[in-house]
């Protein structure tokens, strides 16, 4: 038998066989998440002149289950940027108390009475430009370290100059800015709506605020009616230099299912 | 062979008394020097007082004024930052620091103890945050750091800390969300709270070098404590016409000023900062006092000293008159 301290309190090997050790991995990617489970669908968002529109329903699927109709996916950030949550709900709720200790470690050297008037934020906060950046490092990190964090985030808010500011970024840390983003079905569904509003940043900036929310809440509606995990109930936010305005609780209006009747072809039905 | 056990003086083990301490000189006298029992931390001198924490006192009683004062809407947090060169940039260097988002700390004493307070208290605060989800109340991040204090006076290889700190706080009086929650939860249902009961508010804590802390209306802690007490004890703060957040911010500048001794302190610089709740001008954060305010509250304060002085000086002059 033996008899060595490595082996005490094992089972003996000549009597249960060697210990298979092939499971416990010690090469080879780590398994860390590789599909979301409750997830967000889109987020809509598109630049007018004086800031930024976002805009996403209220819903957290569990596949193709309606499971949480009560899911606020727009984050404030500091009272002056938005962040807008597509994708893994539970890597969304990480990021934002993650989010919430950064913003508690700016109010420890940052005062924001002492904000110059003119709208740009005092120096040494963190903008939505730099809040971008920082997200699109965190989120490129977690993809080399094999663990992405299953989101694809929208940053709206204002950059350093106090010009409107938006920008995506994915869970590989891919990150662009446009005038207007979408993120999941939204890119294919709102997008062709939205860049119809503004396809440059020179139209998004003759843009008003009425003609933005406008847009949006159409893109909502057309997302509601095509894309089979959404909600009618969303939130919208705007923000301008004046800061968030953030509405949580919207319903979509004036729908009309009437088209509902003529559609053949899905399911069950044979005519 | 063995010599004998002479009966000699001193062979029971215990704490070395000098003669003085003998003669009761140390009761009458109050003092420390040569008992040998101001020389280290935990141990105790015969009539039950720890000297090293009665020295930090002293350290704390020549740092800058700082006072809190707790009203019906908010805390208001003043300290005079004595400018010690005039090499230092004017409103730089803050002396009143963020801990949370709803917790202001500010200190008399010595600046860098105050400073290892202020960093162990924003662990404390986010300590909390990361268990239960919530913000940290007043009360209870008082009690942390009280109990930190107090294990400073424990040890032979520590020493107390040689600060007084004013804890300020308004704890949310509305349903707050939990970190990173998402929904609101159910639509109906108490949630676990009474609605006739008032939950939140603004607190005001003291702590001292001995650990010792108590919630206070008004508290004051450093060189012109004495003359900033008599002050604070004057407003009615408890009472049912308690004062708003605004008449404190500029009761506790004037405090400042009257606590100020022109004639022995130099210069000084007066910060403040200020919480109220969420219907308030800080909405639920410990924030600077903004620079139009304060600087309004300097100015009535700077006023009422001079009405005072010219009182005085009234009154002598009449005094010479009846003469």
């Amino acid at each position: 038998m033996d008899h060595r301290p490595q082996a005490w309190g094992r089972p003996r090997d000549d009597v249960y066989g060697a210990y298979d050790a092939s499971y416990l991995q010690t090469s080879g990617p780590k398994n860390a998440t590789q599909s979301p489970v409750v997830t967000g669908t889109s987020v809509i968002a598109l630049k007018f002149k004086d800031g930024v529109v976002m805009a996403a329903d209220n819903l957290a699927s569990y596949g193709s289950l309606a499971r949480f109709t009560d899911v606020k996916r727009l984050r404030v950030f500091l009272d002056s940027s938005v962040i807008g949550f597509g994708g893994d709900v539970s890597d969304m709720q990480y990021l934002d108390r993650h989010l919430n200790e950064l913003a508690i470690d700016e109010a420890y050297d940052n005062d924001p009475s002492a904000a110059p008037s003119d709208g740009t934020s005092p120096p040494g906060t963190l903008n939505a430009a730099n809040l971008h950046k920082y997200l699109q490092k965190l989120m490129y990190k977690r993809r080399n370290d094999f663990d992405p964090l299953w989101n694809q985030l929208l940053v709206a808010g204002l950059d350093a100059d106090a010009k409107p500011y938006l920008a995506s970024i994915d869970l590989r840390g891919t990150a662009f800015t446009s005038p207007t983003l979408a993120t999941g079905f939204g890119s294919a569904l709102a997008q062709p709506i939205m860049r119809r509003y503004a396809s440059t940043e020179e139209q998004a900036a003759s843009r008003t605020r009425e003609e933005a929310i406008e847009v949006a809440k159409e893109c909502m509606k057309v997302l509601y009616y095509r894309d089979a995990r959404s909600l009618d109930r969303y939130s919208i936010a705007v923000v301008t230099k004046e800061g968030v305005e953030l509405k949580q609780d919207e319903l979509l209006e004036r729908q009309s299912w009437a088209f509902a009747e003529r559609i053949r072809g899905y399911g069950t039905q044979t005519v | 062979m063995f010599p004998e056990l002479s009966p000699g003086p001193q062979l029971l083990p215990g704490p070395r008394r000098s003669p003085k301490a003998d003669t009761g000189a140390l009761a009458t006298h109050q003092t420390s020097i040569g008992t040998g029992y101001d020389l280290a931390n935990s141990i105790f001198s015969p009539d039950g007082r720890n000297f090293q924490v009665e020295y930090a006192v002293k350290a704390v009683e020549n740092g800058g004024t700082s006072i809190g004062i707790r009203c019906k809407d908010g805390v208001v947090l003043a300290v005079e930052k004595v400018i010690t060169s005039k090499l230092l940039k004017q409103s730089a260097n803050k002396r009143i620091a963020t801990v949370d988002r709803h917790l202001g700390v500010v200190y008399s004493g010595m600046v860098p103890d105050g400073r290892h307070f202020v960093d162990r208290s924003r662990d404390e605060a986010r300590a909390w945050r990361d268990t239960f989800k919530t913000p940290i109340p007043t009360a209870d991040l008082a009690s942390r750091m009280g109990g930190y204090m107090q294990a400073y006076t424990l040890y032979q290889s520590v020493r107390p800390f040689g600060i007084t700190a004013i804890v300020g706080g308004f704890d949310s009086e509305l349903e707050a969300p939990v970190d990173g929650e998402v929904g609101n939860g159910p639509s109906v249902g108490a949630g676990g709270k009474n609605p006739d009961k008032k939950y939140g508010g603004p607190f005001l804590y003291m702590i001292e070098p001995s650990g010792l802390y108590w919630g206070y209306y008004g508290a004051a802690t450093g060189k012109g404590r004495q003359a900033a007490k008599a002050e604070l004890e004057k407003l009615d703060l408890a009472g049912t016409g308690a004062l708003t957040l605004e008449e404190a911010v500029k009761e506790a500048a004037r405090i400042i000023y009257v606590a100020h001794d022109d004639s022995k302190d130099k210069e000084f610089e007066l910060e403040m900062s200020w919480i109220s709740g969420a219907g308030g001008p800080t909405k639920g954060k410990h924030q600077e006092v903004p620079k139009a305010l304060r600087e309004e509250a300097e100015r009535l304060a700077k006023k009422s000293l001079q009405d005072d002085d010219d009182e005085d000086e009234e009154k002598k002059e009449d005094d010479k008159m009846e003469e």
